[in-house]
């Protein structure tokens, strides 16, 4: 294969569609989940079902959306149901196999604040909130985060924890009867960590290719564990990169006309 | 619509009631608990204009764009007023919903669980053990607004509304409220509804409106797209206090309603 520059968002949309199994159903967000989920439903994995909390289900966009509610989705999904049915028979009835979230903040058994930096009353930074992610983090088979990498996103304590990942960790999760497994993996820019199938804390299994091991260790807020087998994420393929350039380009163009 | 009422306008990315928040802005509304699952940039604007003294939501933000300016000032530093927050999550505020027009004190689900959300609402969320399994579900008050106000595609001439595309929790949040206002891309003789359509009876609608465009920047269904150029448009307009206010007077105040609000965007090269 012949030398190929990409971004490191690059390798982190293509890295975070690879985790969509084909058949999965998958609630997804805007932005990189969005980017992720749509570039895996036209490379390897053409059954997937998207779904939007708007209450899309099985939507096929040939842009991608700017909200979650965009018309394109409407216009191309396999049904439309309202905001309680998708909360209540799909979501929370465990319909869902893989949910994709983005979050302001991570810690190391991946619970995630999206809700305020600062202290809640006085916040610094006001941050739009939960939306459906809570429900998602419980109810979803499995959970796949993305963000990108630097110690203000991963941190040692949250200042908020808008939605549960492993919670304190061990089996703290199944104690609390949430439903589904919870973050499987986190996928940022430099590399991916996975929970300890035990402990579930945050180990780094994967790093993208020419990232330093000490680059991540000194981007995360906490002590990293690092997994002795450390592999290195397969670069991007030529396939991945020009349906993911030809989907952004698409999109652009359409958010631009309007 | 009365100064201090708890008011919901409802449209979840489609179909946002924005002409009906342009109003409450011009009559100078004051002191309302403003509900929605996600307040976006009319909220931002009515926030901005001083009508709210309380706002219950789910998510507020510009949708794939950002921050909402005047809500975060709102909070952050108190401008143009303090802003008290009744924060949930998407899944409790259909519950919430759902409750009000079921006529129940509260909703019920597996939420909450894990997450610092219910300690800040602690007014509206509170752990009860199921009488079945034991399980430790999450029970949400029930939402029962003086005022609901939604945007549909149509009205027949008896005042029954039809809506189609995502519908969000409009149906819910009409049939929970003591009054129901309800603005139209357009009034005819005849729904000719589909069976199963997503019909509401004018019998629990207090007043129609035929405003054409009425969910702009948002969209209605059939009749005109999203204005996705116009959300980043506004990132730019509400980021500082004065642009803010500038524009507003301009544009919102200085028309007498929404068409004259839409034409003075046009008269300033917005495509509309």
């Amino acid at each position: 294969m012949s030398e190929m520059t990409y971004t490191s968002d690059e390798m982190m949309t293509i890295a975070a569609s690879r985790m969509v199994r084909n058949g999965a159903a998958c609630f997804v967000g805007v932005g990189l989940p969005s980017a992720a989920t749509n570039l895996a439903r036209l490379t390897h994995a053409p059954d997937a079902v998207l779904i939007y909390e708007s209450g899309t289900i099985g939507t096929r966009p040939s842009v991608l959306p700017l909200s979650i509610g965009d018309d394109e989705l409407a216009d191309t999904a396999d049904v439309l149901v309202s905001l309680v049915e998708i909360f209540t028979y799909w979501l929370q009835g465990e319909r869902i196999d893989l949910g994709f979230l983005g979050a302001a903040q991570i810690d190391k058994f991946a619970n995630i604040n999206s809700t305020v930096i600062g202290d809640y009353r006085k916040p610094s930074t006001r941050l739009p909130g939960a939306g459906g992610a809570p429900a998602i983090a419980a109810s979803c088979g499995e959970i796949v985060i993305t963000l990108r990498h630097n110690k203000r996103a991963m941190v040692q304590k949250l200042d908020f924890r808008t939605s549960g990942g492993h919670l304190e960790g061990g089996d703290s999760r199944a104690r609390m009867r949430f439903p589904g497994r919870g973050p499987t993996a986190v996928i940022s820019d430099l590399g991916i960590m996975t929970p300890d199938p035990v402990t579930k804390e945050l180990t780094l299994t994967s790093l993208h290719p020419g990232v330093p091991v000490e680059k991540v260790v000194e981007n995360t807020g906490w002590p990293l564990r690092v997994d002795p087998n450390l592999k290195t994420t397969p670069p991007p393929t030529e396939t991945e990169l020009s349906v993911l350039r030809d989907l952004q380009e698409r999109t652009a163009r359409a958010h631009a006309g309007k | 619509m009365h100064d201090g009422d708890q008011v919901a306008l409802e449209g979840f990315t489609h179909l946002a009631p924005c002409a009906s928040g342009h109003e409450i802005i011009r009559q100078g509304r004051r002191n309302l608990t403003l509900i929605r699952m996600t307040p976006d940039i009319v909220y931002d604007q009515m926030i901005g204009a001083g009508c709210a003294s309380k706002l219950v939501f789910s998510w507020g933000g510009n949708p794939g764009v950002g921050s909402l300016h005047r809500f975060r000032e709102a909070v952050e530093k108190g401008w143009p007023q303090p802003l008290e927050i009744d924060e949930h999550e998407h899944a409790g505020m259909a519950a919430r919903y759902a409750a009000g027009a079921s006529h129940l004190p509260f909703g019920i689900l597996r939420g909450y669980l894990g997450t610092d959300l219910a300690q800040y609402s602690s007014s509206s969320v509170k752990f009860i053990d199921c009488p079945f399994t034991g399980e430790k579900l999450a029970a949400v008050s029930a939402i029962r607004p003086d005022v609901a106000v939604i945007h549909a595609q149509k009205a027949d001439r008896r005042g029954n509304i039809m809506m189609w595309g995502l519908l969000g929790a409009q149906k819910e949040v009409v049939l929970a409220s003591k009054r129901a206002i309800v603005t139209v891309e357009e009034i005819v003789e005849d729904l000719h509804a589909p069976m199963n359509s997503a019909v509401i009876p004018s019998w629990v609608i207090s007043a129609v409106c035929e405003v054409k465009r009425g969910a702009f920047p948002s969209y209605a269904h059939g009749y005109y797209g999203r204005n996705n150029a116009y959300y980043k448009y506004w990132d730019t307009v509400s980021r500082d206090r004065a642009t803010f206010q500038a524009w507003m007077d301009k544009h919102v105040m200085q028309s007498k309603d929404f068409a004259e609000f839409l034409q003075s965007l046009e008269a300033e090269g917005l495509h509309v």
